[in-house]
């Protein structure tokens, strides 16, 4: 069964907090990853890939500069699983 | 032509997690070298190292900690420790450089994501990589750490890499380009590869049963040297901009000297005349005669030929006054830093000359007839009062040979 919105996002929360060190509660879905997170370009690279691994999507490379924030990576992923 | 005095110190080494531990353990003849537990030692002809003796991820940030190479994390922690102790010295950011070397790199960073990229495949190649394997990425990360922006330079001459950046980093005060320089050398390389390449050349000490007493340099039992890992930094600082903030002063880096062997590629040559050139070189360039200096702290790494050579060069530089002066080999205790060698032996040079006391060298039972210099052995060794220079000499694969000169500081 394709995970929720939810859970979506708390399983965002984990690997934003892995590795940037954000607090997860921070990780909410109008958060910008760039601007309001400070993540920068290279691990964004690191969230991507992780998330691809936990949620079982494929993000491609292209993709990756639409999501601006957490809740835009939220819907990709919710539509691809 | 500027002075050039060291203000501050930083280490994380084999013997100690900073420059304090570090120092007192090398003074109460303290050895690093372990037996590796790790399973894949088990396949190894040399199952000994000196690795840190504190882990750099227990003193560092999590998340920094995650993208940097090991040799990088530990770069950091030292220069930090460094800058700290200079004071944090207020300096214009164009006028702040960096020198610090690596003499591999980060290979042990690149071997682990070459073995996950086998595994996994290639989407699993962290974004990281390049910054964390490629060699200047530990003076990079310390020139942003302190936004230096007069320069960040990146020496690589194998296990003299970090003389040299000292050595670089006092040519960058010297002709103006900066008024502080943070120089030094991580190196943290213990892993099966490594370890079996160095193997390879014969280089290793194979003492697995009794590895505190494997780094024996100078000793008739020595047979190779012992891989070690860790990060030295100096901060230099001219010295009238040293002066005007009222720094502490550690002593004076008078001068260095570069050679090479042109011999061979891992060989050093027999009669150490390269290595005696860097010296004279050195002393010419501190303006010193041979009778000033009082202390060598040797790079004596333990190796049946380059022990003997480096003896040999030292004689004949300070002639008869060779009598007069006290050797130590502080790889007796920390093992081999490689690129980071020169570094840590500098920070115990600089500590010898302004706390006048020599560090002694462990495992020296029965020394090499050939060695016919003093060795401090067993106790510290008393240095005198008053104005006396140390050398501190640095030698790598490839034949590079860089000695720099620290001189009591009144």
């Amino acid at each position: 069964m394709a995970a929720s919105q939810e859970e979506i996002l708390a399983g965002l929360a984990e690997i934003v907090n892995e590795v940037a060190g954000v607090p997860a509660d921070e990780v909410q879905l109008d958060k910008s990853f760039t601007d309001d997170l400070d993540i920068d370009s290279l691990s964004m690279v690191e969230v991507v890939v992780a998330a691809e691994e936990k949620f079982g999507v494929k993000i491609p490379d292209d993709d990756v500069k639409n999501l601006r924030t957490v809740g835009d990576a939220v819907n990709y992923i919710l539509k691809a699983a | 032509m500027r002075k050039v005095v060291v203000t501050g110190l930083g280490a994380t080494t084999p013997v100690g997690g900073d420059v304090a531990t570090t120092w007192s353990g090398l003074l109460a003849g303290k050895s690093g070298v372990r037996r590796l537990t790790e399973e894949w030692a088990e396949q190894l002809p040399v199952q000994i190292a000196a690795p840190a003796a504190v882990e750099p991820t227990e003193v560092m940030d999590r998340v920094e900690a995650r993208k940097l190479d090991r040799s990088e994390q530990m770069a950091l922690i030292a220069a930090r420790e460094a800058w700290r102790d200079a004071g944090a010295p207020e300096v214009d950011r164009d006028r702040l450089g960096v020198a610090v070397a690596s003499g591999i790199g980060g290979a042990v960073t690149l071997l682990n994501a070459w073995d996950a990229m086998k595994e996994k495949g290639p989407r699993r190649v962290s974004p990281h990589t390049i910054p964390a394997i490629m060699p200047n990425g530990p003076a990079a990360w310390v020139g942003l750490e302190f936004g230096a922006r007069a320069g960040v330079h990146a020496t690589v001459s194998a296990c003299a890499s970090s003389n040299e950046a000292i050595a670089y980093g006092m040519e960058m005060i010297r002709s103006g380009r900066a008024d502080v320089v943070v120089a030094g050398g991580a190196e943290a390389v213990i892993h099966p590869l490594p370890i079996a390449a160095f193997a390879a050349m014969m280089a290793l000490s194979k003492r697995n049963d009794e590895p505190e007493r494997a780094s024996r340099p100078w000793d008739k039992g020595r047979d190779g040297f012992v891989l070690g890992e860790g990060a030295a930094v100096v901060v230099l600082e001219a010295e009238e901009h040293a002066r005007a903030r009222g720094a502490r002063i550690y002593c004076e880096l008078a001068g260095a000297g570069m050679s090479a062997d042109g011999h061979h590629i891992a060989q050093p040559e027999p009669e150490g005349r390269g290595a005696a050139r860097a010296m004279r070189f050195a002393l010419a360039d501190a303006g010193l005669t041979p009778d000033l200096i009082a202390h060598v702290n040797a790079h004596a790494t333990s190796t049946p030929q380059g022990d003997v050579a480096e003896v040999k060069a030292i004689r004949a530089v300070l002639g008869e006054h060779a009598d007069n002066v006290v050797l130590t080999s502080t790889k007796s205790m920390t093992g081999h830093l490689l690129g980071a060698a020169g570094a840590l032996e500098a920070v115990a040079t600089i500590l010898a000359v302004y706390e006048q006391v020599a560090p002694p060298t462990i495992n020296l039972d029965d020394p090499d007839d050939e060695v016919d210099l003093t060795i401090a052995r067993g106790e510290p060794y008393k240095l005198p009062d008053g104005d006396f220079a140390a050398l501190n000499n640095s030698f790598g694969f490839g034949g590079h040979n860089i000695a720099l000169v620290f001189r009591r500081y009144a």
